[in-house]
């Protein structure tokens, strides 16, 4: 008996330990949530992103986005459903849970008069760690953000862009697992944009799931594995970016031509749906199925030739508004 | 969290409201020196040098105290009251919200906040008086103790009102209209033993002539109120708003949507 006795006790660490190594970085089930005007912002969000993940959830204004990180972070009190950070439910595990998040919400949200450096320790202070301790942390940060040299400004003082790179070096003071950014690079110039990208790329390479909203498409499919698009409180697609992308069933292109299309373009428009935007420019849709190649052979056949071409929106953009349109409005 | 974290947090708190008021010492401490040492020298010294002692003590002394406990009882108040509102308004209070800090230790923290500008204001005053008039401090615990505990009951109250107010005109309500009539009805620049058997009675209802009397009664150990009640009274209003403002917070109110 007692090797049987034995081997279930193995069986049962192994399972304990294969469901440890499973541990998603957020999991979310069923949330719902009705806010005291009636509202019903959430309708039973099913929502899982793995440890290690760089996230994009994507959606309209007004889908939900922020409230469901807000509910996540504890700012708001969900109806219904569960949460679970890391494997610990924000319900009974509240405190360790909140340990492993840090956040950069979409709204600046520190005081106005405090000094930079202030801002980032009294964060760390939060989370338990004391000011002397969380020093050297919050200077490299600061560093590696490029605002080191307004630490001792009140925050009032800093450019748009400087505000919200003090909110990452805040979110990131007590060395969180997971990183939630609510629309990090909204009103920020190109070129911060890219420092920020690449910061972020850093992170996620170190190890730290990143979560983020984001109004542009571009930085999701340049930043994100995964993705979810939530529109009217549920979630209408999730999966990996290349995936979802894989199964856009068109595709729009800008030809710029070597010369003048035809007037007699029949087969064309009704292949293509070809829309002239100019003389030497037209628009060509290609369906699933089809080739660009296709598209490029029609024209030659009327002898024009194609100078250059681009895809007219975003590839993700062009997914996400597939997406939305696809649902019928309220 | 573990005690060290709990004692990191809560003291991040205290240093954030403590350094507030510091910072703005001309909005916090200065118009209460200001209108203190007015009140010392018009009602003190002008008029208070044509007035009879009081229990054989000279009018001048009888009114420190309670003139003291006025400015005490608004900062304390208005401390808690501005300190959380304005969090509260500039949403900087989601930096506490979204961290493991429970909210015993807001609550704790806040309160701390305002105690020490409360006593702060206390020892200013109290520094101001001296250049007035000589005292001789009759018991250092009681004048502690009375000065701790109506701290932290307007340090509470001051937290109820930021909890509920729409606006920066709410939080001005409650001082403007409740707690200043209070105060000058609570036996300040008077005995209670001096007015007719209706008002005395009806002064029995303010709980201010209990602290304002507990703080006289520890600085020149003159008092209408017995001792032990009031601080009876004092711990009671402590516990009630205490348990108000803990179920504020848990139950969402205030804190979260």
């Amino acid at each position: 008996m007692g090797w049987i006795w034995g081997k279930l006790i193995i069986s049962g660490l192994l399972i304990s330990e294969m469901r440890n190594n499973m541990t998603h970085a957020l999991e979310i089930h069923n949330l719902r949530k009705r806010y005291d005007t009636g509202v019903e912002a959430l309708k039973g969000v099913d929502l899982t992103v793995s440890s290690g993940d760089f996230f994009a959830l994507l959606g309209p204004n007004g889908a939900g986005k922020s409230t469901l990180i807000n509910v996540v972070c504890g700012l708001v009190n969900k109806t219904g459903g569960e949460v679970l950070i890391e494997g610990l439910s924000i319900d009974d595990d509240y405190q360790k849970a909140k340990m492993h998040v840090g956040i950069v919400p979409q709204e600046m949200n520190f005081g106005i008069f405090e000094k930079v450096i202030d801002i980032v320790l009294d964060q760390a202070g939060y989370y338990g760690i004391p000011r002397r301790e969380a020093l050297p942390k919050a200077e490299i940060l600061l560093k590696q953000l490029g605002i080191f040299d307004k630490k001792d400004e009140q925050s009032r003082t800093l450019s748009g862009g400087m505000k919200r790179r003090l909110m990452i070096a805040r979110g990131l003071v007590h060395d969180p697992k997971v990183l939630i950014l609510d629309e990090p690079t909204a009103g920020v110039d190109i070129e911060i944009r890219r420092e920020m990208w690449e910061f972020l790329r850093k992170l996620n390479d170190a190890g730290t799931t990143i979560i983020l909203t984001t109004h542009y498409l571009e930085e999701a499919e340049q930043l994100c594995n995964n993705m979810a698009i939530i529109n009217k409180g549920e979630v209408i697609e999730q999966g990996p970016v290349k995936d979802l992308l894989g199964r856009m069933d068109r595709e729009t292109f800008i030809f710029d031509l070597e010369s003048p299309l035809p007037e007699k373009t029949a087969e064309l428009v009704s292949q293509f749906g070809v829309v002239r935007v100019d003389s030497d420019t037209i628009e060509m849709t290609v369906a699933k199925g089809e080739s660009v190649n296709d598209a490029i052979n029609a024209l030659n056949r009327l002898d024009v030739r194609v100078r250059s071409m681009r895809n007219k929106t975003n590839r993700l953009e062009e997914f996400f508004i597939q997406k939305i349109a696809g649902v019928p409005k309220e | 969290m573990n005690g060290k974290q709990i004692w990191a947090s809560y003291t991040t708190i205290v240093r954030k409201e403590f350094l507030r008021l510091f910072r703005v010492w001309i909005q916090t401490l200065l118009p209460p020196a200001v209108t203190t040492a007015l009140y010392f020298l018009v009602f003190g010294k002008f008029i208070g040098g044509q007035v009879a002692p009081i229990h054989g003590i000279s009018y001048m002394q009888f009114i420190i105290p309670g003139v003291i406990m006025i400015s005490v009882i608004t900062q304390s108040f208005l401390h808690s009251a501005f300190g959380y509102y304005f969090a509260k308004f500039q949403r900087s209070l989601e930096e506490i919200l979204v961290s493991p800090t429970p909210y015993w230790v807001m609550i704790f923290g806040y309160v701390t906040g305002g105690v020490l500008r409360g006593l702060v204001t206390g020892v200013i005053l109290l520094a101001i008086a001296f250049l007035f008039t000589s005292l001789a401090v009759h018991s250092i615990f009681h004048l502690l103790a009375f000065a701790v505990l109506t701290s932290i009951v307007f340090s509470l109250a001051g937290l109820i009102n930021a909890i509920f107010a729409k606006d920066f005109d709410s939080i001005n309500i409650f001082p403007t209209f409740f707690l200043i009539p209070l105060t000058y009805l609570a036996g300040t620049f008077y005995s209670i033993s001096m007015l007719p058997k209706i008002w005395h009675d009806l002064s029995l209802w303010n709980p201010l002539l209990y602290m304002i009397n507990g703080f006289r009664y520890g600085l020149i150990g003159v008092t209408d109120v017995n001792i032990m009640g009031a601080y009876g009274i004092l711990v009671a209003l402590v516990i009630a708003l205490s348990l108000t403002v803990w179920y504020l917070f848990y139950s969402g109110r205030g804190v979260r949507v």
